[in-house]
């Protein structure tokens, strides 16, 4: 049984005109897990890399590295999950659990979600009636990380 | 690339670590040259070209001499490497050829042999030469020979195998050169060998690994077979090389791994599934842990083993290569993988005991990193170590849980059991840590032995990890250590500590907007206060849970139950109360006022509805719902009137309050909503506005420090205000989800009252809402009784009806039946009215409540409007409709007529424009609310000017009346009359006005020249006038005795407007005026007469112009004044005349003016003859003839003009100046007083001139033209075009 989780966090540097009494960031944007009883863990483990987010996060921004690599590869190992980052260049963060003893997944096909990820995140931003910032209710996302988990599974 | 530490050379068969070199020959010459030779050998690198492709390394070759025995060749087989000798060197000192015959020939041959039949190339010979032999046999053979014979016997093509040292022992140059040769030689053949050795080796080594599918394939063999070689580079301290056979491996056997769990097992791993026994941690203290290598060569390794043992290697090699912190990073993905492994392979572990070796592993890794790092280099890379700490917190801690030593009754008997399982798993104590104090095992053994021992470990070890994630800013990972030992006090029962902890991680989430953590954390809270006995946080925290939609129906429905229960039980014995924060329990979500401008007069009834969104599951019984109000007393009058109401909140009365849960739920509870007031400032001396401006009155909340900020948890802020004003609302059911609740009240003093404060009270316990954001407020007023009187349209016209609206403002005042406006009246002003006057009385939201007629009844002075009954805040309109009588405008031929004082006042006004004639007409209004009188002004105009003139014809004499329509309006004229308020009989006017059969056919071609008629009164003939337009009236003077000097008439003429019926009669138009000196007393007649013998006149050429002046009259009144002359019965006059011709058509030839005297006497004519010439052809007009009087200079009342003004008013118009002298002469008097002295100074007194009142002098040559037609020789044609 393998079980992956997905999540974005927005660290919402151009939000303050959206919310400008509480300079918030890091809040979830779209979290989906399979199976659902081990949500409550994935919020935790979810919530906790985002340490691990911020530290590379703001080490790329030291290193002045290539802007344009958004994979910030494996976040931290833990014992039965592997957690993966990935940043735009708007900072929002996608960040994806799984299962460590899921072998199948290499670094290349972590990054090829992503990039899937990003691109149907890039859609939903189009959206007009999407307020940026909000929490995603886009049934086009939710089919695709559906996808994208099923055939990981 | 020294190892730092000199005692972990790994030490392997009592040999040392270095290439074996062996020695054959002179061992007693070798000996002597070894210590040289041993230290010569490192000093210089020498660069190793590898195969494959691998890049060359600068290489610092040591070895270990040895002699040679046949034994240490390898046999057929033997793969190791590590005993290989590399190099055989035979030493020789021999320089005999004797000898070298005899016995060094043969052993050298011997030696040979055997390195033939082992297969064995990597040989040489080396020589060694002394001076101090030589001299001894100075008849022997040259030195070379030997090395000759040598080189010749055996090196066969490879005379490089052999070398020569020379004097090793000395210190000469010579010496230095040799050496350098022979180590150069030495080092290359020995990287030769390495080459050439393990390039076999490798290969050797690679064609095992491709059998590794074949049934019988072992990995354990394979493994020591590749470990060989890195023990080799090892040897050539080419640790990266060896680095990389220990991960080949590493990845080989995880491939394996993963392979087996994919199906493909093979047979060999099936031996590493056997199940875990021992669970004693890695070992990294010793370079290699031989124990276990030697579980491996015999293949009796559990996975455990095997990952452990090739852990300790690759530890050992980074720590060489001073990289200890990928040695932790290496370490944690080893611990994670090996859980992995095991549950891949599905290897029975007994409970615990993974967590066993895994926080053994944990610590002796992070041990042996500080072992090899200062403090500074482990607290700067505290990010690499710190998972470490957190794994082993996060098995210590699971260790506890299983062991029974977290609960509070300490372990049972089964969890001592299992704690005496995993304790004989750990084995006994190494050798190597037994000395340690700290050393994992001992602290393992320790934290396991008692509940205390156990609190104390994982407290150090949880601290420990806390601090250093809180010190790289893993601010997230700590507070989730923090919750775990949240956890674990709430299992000591020690609730007040785990608070802490709790409140932090719970900040975070909120922080951050996790919803699940949120709700997680916040049970858990609620647990720990519950514990604590914090009533109040314990009731807030479930007011929250109660609300939280993450939790299910069962779990919300326990929160609020409890909150009720607190309820109802204090309700029995009333204690404290508790306040809590209302955003939990309901959110307002709407208010709504009626009326809806929120304005409400003293006494009014105001409805709010406010719109609760209850969050609880369950509908909750509500004593009371309250809202304080605060109420301030609005210096600012005009914000109470009614007015105001009507100019601002054009809302419909709806507030609607932000939405508490937005996109990020929780957020905006993280911090207050601004609360901002307008402010206005205003001047304490004439109330203007000074400053104005917005100030936000919890700024002391928002900009606080984010850290310092008090917990949500804790409802500090909520405190009840007490005012005097409080909106309730009793016995509420609110239901989960929208609930309206209306709240009346009656207004009772004027003034702003702010809602403030909101609270729900559920019997002990209150909600409360602390502050009304947006401001919410709702006015009171008091208005006194008002009247306002307005003209329906924009300016009121006189002597026609019109239109005044009357408003009434009730205010506080109550119409009763009898109230009534008395109206004095003005004299000049009618109030006219009907039957059908109507009142209609307007609420006080403008809407039309009652209709009542009007009571209208009028007295000599006064005219009383009896009011309709109005409640309070009504309002009463009505119109009447007024008509001022227009007073009689006069005129005169001069101002020294009496006129009337408006018109004086109006004259600057008039003059600027065509402007209407104002009149102001006052009525004083008394109101039955006021003792006082209203004085009411309004302003009528007068619609009509008139103006008049006098036209005359020889003798005959016309009077003309214009009359102009200002006003907007059109009007129907009749009944024009005018009259001679003298009434003297020998007067008459009669009308010349055409007599039109019908009013509308008066309007003849130019509509200036209308001509009104004047017919008897019995038939009317209507006129029409036009807005902006005139109507002229004509009548002539007919007089049949002397004519008196002036005439005073009176003109009047009847008007109404057009658009109506003439129902009322008003009262005529009249206008007074004065005519004077106008009877005709000269006539003055040009004529031109075209030269002698010509018909017509020329250009250019002189005619003559004839002019006659004949006295038409006798003396008269008008002509006695100074220039007459009498003498007995002959009286004549001055006059002067003059030819003036302004168009420049004629040109006057000598004299154009004279002086004459004139008899006055009737018929008396004189004749002037000048010549004037014609400048232009066609029909040219006569120049003008001007007749002045001439009044002499010694008059002696008469006042002079000084020569300035003469000139002055000569060059503007003498008529003019004439004209105003009379008029103006009280005030000239004054100028010419003034200027009495440059007369007399000028000496020159000169004479006057006077023109004739326009009537006195009739030029009956007016308009006449003559034809010039042009003379013969004009070369000039002047065309003109105009």
């Amino acid at each position: 049984m393998r079980k992956k989780n997905k999540n974005k966090n927005n660290k919402n540097l151009n939000a303050s005109w959206l919310k400008p009494y509480s300079l918030l960031q890091n809040y979830p944007l779209y979290i989906r897990s399979i199976p659902a009883e081990q949500e409550l863990k994935f919020h935790y483990t979810v919530h906790t890399s985002l340490d691990v987010v911020d530290e590379k996060v703001s080490a790329m921004g030291k290193a002045l590295v290539d802007q344009r690599e958004l994979y910030l590869g494996l976040l931290y190992p833990t014992e039965d999950y592997k957690v993966y980052g990935y940043v735009t260049n708007s900072k929002v963060k996608f960040v994806m659990v799984v299962d460590s003893s899921n072998t199948a997944l290499r670094d290349n096909e972590i990054r090829s979600m992503f990039r899937k990820l990003h691109n149907s995140y890039t859609d939903v931003m189009c959206n007009p009636f999407y307020n940026p910032g909000d929490r995603i209710h886009s049934r086009a996302f939710d089919n695709m990380v559906t996808s994208m988990m099923v055939q990981v599974c | 690339m020294e190892p730092p530490e000199e005692p972990l050379r790994p030490v392997i068969y009592t040999m040392e670590n270095k290439p074996i070199v062996t020695c054959a020959g002179d061992q007693n010459l070798f000996a002597s040259v070894y210590p040289t030779l041993s230290q010569q050998l490192p000093r210089e690198p020498m660069e190793w070209r590898r195969s494959y492709g691998r890049a060359p390394k600068m290489i610092h070759l040591e070895s270990n001499f040895v002699q040679f025995k046949e034994e240490l060749l390898p046999k057929e087989g033997n793969k190791a490497l590590l005993t290989f000798p590399f190099l055989h060197i035979y030493w020789t000192e021999c320089c005999d050829t004797e000898v070298y015959k005899a016995t060094l020939k043969d052993d050298i041959t011997k030696w040979q042999n055997v390195l033939k039949a082992h297969s064995s190339v990597d040989w040489l010979i080396v020589v060694v030469e002394s001076d101090a032999k030589k001299k001894n046999k100075t008849n022997i053979l040259p030195r070379t020979s030997i090395v000759d014979k040598i080189r010749n016997d055996f090196c066969n093509k490879q005379s490089d195998r052999c070398v020569v040292l020379c004097d090793p022992l000395k210190d000469s140059s010579r010496t230095q050169e040799s050496w350098n040769a022979f180590l150069t030689k030495l080092r290359t053949l020995l990287l030769m060998s390495f080459t050439k050795n393990l390039g076999k080796f490798e290969d050797d080594m690679r064609t095992l690994r491709e059998k590794r599918t074949e049934p019988g394939w072992s990995f354990c063999e394979y493994f020591m077979v590749q470990e060989e070689l890195a023990f080799v580079f090892e040897m050539l301290q080419q640790f990266e090389d060896a680095l990389v056979q220990y991960d080949e491996l590493d990845a080989l056997f995880s491939q394996y791994v993963v392979n087996f769990g994919a199906g493909d097992g093979a047979n060999w791993l099936t031996f590493f599934c056997q199940s875990v026994k021992s669970w004693n941690g890695l070992i990294l203290r010793k370079p290699i842990d031989m124990e276990k290598r030697e579980l491996i060569q015999s293949q009796e390794a559990t996975l455990l083993d095997l990952r452990s043992y090739l852990f300790s290697r690759q530890c050992t090699l980074l720590i060489f290569l001073q990289r200890p912190w990928e040695v932790s990073q290496r370490a944690l993905e080893l611990l994670h993988n090996c859980v992995q492994e095991l549950k891949l392979l599905e290897v029975s572990v007994p409970p615990g005991a993974l967590d066993c070796w895994v926080f053994l592993s944990c610590l002796e890794v992070l041990q042996r990193i500080e072992g090899c790092c200062d403090r500074a280099q482990i607290d700067s890379n505290i990010s690499h170590t710190v998972g470490l700490w957190s794994y082993a917190t996060e098995k210590l801690k699971s260790l506890g849980y299983l062991c029974g030593l977290v609960s509070e009754n300490g372990p049972n008997s089964e969890d001592l059991n299992r704690t005496v399982d995993l304790l004989a798993g750990l084995g006994a104590e190494r050798p190597e840590t037994a000395k340690t104090a700290q050393s994992p095992y001992k602290k393992l053994k320790e934290a396991l032995s008692s509940v205390e021992a156990f609190e104390k470990h994982y407290l150090d070890l949880s601290h420990a990890t806390i601090e250093m994630y809180t010190s790289i800013g893993r601010i997230r990972s700590a507070k989730l250590v923090g919750k775990d030992l949240a956890e674990f006090y709430m299992r000591k029962k020690s609730p007040q500590k785990a608070e802490v902890y709790l409140q932090n991680a719970l900040k975070n989430y909120v922080a951050e907007g996790w919803a699940l953590p949120i709700t997680h954390t916040r049970k858990q809270l609620a647990e720990c206060q519950k514990h604590l006995g914090q009533i109040e946080n314990y009731l807030q925290t479930s007011s929250l849970l109660a609300s939280d939609t993450h939790l299910t129906e069962d779990e919300r429905k326990h929160f609020c139950q409890e909150i009720l229960n607190f309820a109802n039980e204090q309700k029995e014995s009333p204690g404290l109360k508790v306040v809590l924060s209302m955003h939990s329990f309901a959110q307002l979500k709407h208010l709504h006022f009626d009326p809806s401008n929120a304005l409400v007069h003293v006494g009014g009834t105001l409805s709010i509805e406010i719109t609760l969104l209850s969050q609880m599951p369950i509908s909750v019984q509500v004593e009371q719902i309250a809202v304080s109000v605060h109420f301030s007393i609005e210096k600012n009058s005009y914000r109470k009137t009614a007015e105001w109401l009507t100019k601002h909140k054009t809302s419909n009365g709806i507030i609607s309050f932000p939405n508490e849960n937005s996109s990020v739920p929780f957020s905006r509870s993280s911090s207050p909503a601004l609360e901002l007031y307008e402010m206005y400032e205003r001047s304490p001396s004439d109330n203007s506005l000074n400053t104005t401006g917005i100030i936000c009155k919890n700024v002391h909340m928002l900009l606080r420090r984010q850290e310092s900020s008090s917990s949500l948890e804790i409802p500090s802020g909520v405190t009840l205000e007490d005012g005097a004003h409080i909106l309730k609302c009793s016995n509420v059911t609110l239901d989960p989800g929208v609930n309206k609740i209306i709240f009346r009240t009656q207004a009772k003093e004027p003034g702003t009252y702010t809602l403030r404060q909101m609270c729900t009270s559920v019997g002990q316990v209150q909600f409360v809402l602390p502050h009304i954001y947006p401001i919410v407020q709702y006015d009171v007023y008091s208005q006194d009784p008002q009247l306002k009187v307005e003209p329906l349209t924009d300016s009121l016209l006189a002597g026609i009806p019109q239109k005044v609206k009357f408003t009434v403002t009730t205010g506080y005042y109550t119409i009763k039946n009898g109230d009534s406006l008395q109206l004095s009246n003005a004299d000049a002003m009618l109030i006219l009215f009907h039957a059908e006057n109507r009142a209609i009385i307007y609420s006080n939201t403008r809407e039309k409540s009652s209709e009542a007629s009007l009571m209208i009844q009028s007295s000599e002075k006064v005219t009383s409007v009896s009011l309709p009954m109005a409640p309070a805040y009504h309002m009463i309109e009505f119109e009447l409709e007024v008509l001022s009588l227009p007073s009689t405008p006069t005129s005169g031929e001069s101002d020294k007529l009496v006129n009337k004082e408006p018109q004086r006042k109006n004259k600057e006004k008039q003059k600027a424009g065509n402007c209407m004639v104002t009149l102001d007409q006052k009525v004083s209004i008394d109101c039955p609310w006021s003792i006082y009188s209203t004085i009411i002004a309004l302003t009528f105009n007068i619609p009509f000017k008139a103006t008049h003139s006098l036209l005359s014809a020889g003798k005959r004499k016309y009077i003309q009346v214009c009359v102009q329509n200002l006003s907007e309006l059109g009007f129907q004229l009749s009944d024009s009359n005018l009259i001679d308020t003298g009434n003297s009989p020998d007067l008459q006017l009669v009308p010349l006005n055409t007599k039109c059969q019908k009013g509308n056919k008066a309007r003849q071609e130019d509509p200036r020249e209308l001509v009104g008629d004047a017919e008897p009164k019995n038939s009317i003939y209507i006129q029409h006038i036009y807005s902006k337009q005139s109507v002229f009236f004509v009548w002539e003077l007919l007089w049949t005795k002397e004519l008196p000097p002036s005439l005073h008439c009176h003109f009047s003429l009847d008007f109404y407007p057009a658009s109506e019926d003439r129902s009322i009669s008003l009262k005529p138009y009249s206008y007074e005026f004065q005519v004077e000196n106008f009877f005709t007393l000269y006539n003055v007649k040009a004529e031109i007469f075209p030269p002698l013998g010509t018909e017509y006149c020329k250009t250019g050429s002189l005619c003559s112009l004839e002019v006659s002046i004949t006295r038409l009259s006798d003396l008269l009144e008008v002509d006695k004044d100074e220039a007459l002359t009498e003498s007995d019965e002959y009286c004549t006059t001055k006059l002067m005349y003059e030819v003036v011709d302004n168009s420049s058509n004629w040109a006057v030839c000598g004299k154009s003016s004279g002086v004459i005297s004139m008899p006055v006497t009737a018929r008396a004519t004189h004749k002037v003859h000048m010549e004037v010439m014609p400048l232009f052809a066609g029909y040219l007009p006569f120049p003008d003839v001007r007749l002045f009087k001439y009044l002499p200079h010694h008059s002696a009342h008469s006042t002079q003009l000084d020569a300035d003004s003469w000139i002055e008013n000569d060059n503007l118009s003498v008529d003019k100046n004439m004209d105003d002298q009379t008029d103006n002469s009280s005030q000239k008097s004054k100028s010419s007083s003034h200027s009495a002295a440059s007369v007399e100074h000028k000496g020159l007194p000169m004479p006057r001139l006077q023109p004739f009142p326009s009537g006195q002098v009739f030029n009956s040559s007016t308009g006449m033209q003559i034809l010039v037609i042009p003379s013969k020789d004009d070369h000039i044609l002047e065309v003109s075009v105009t």
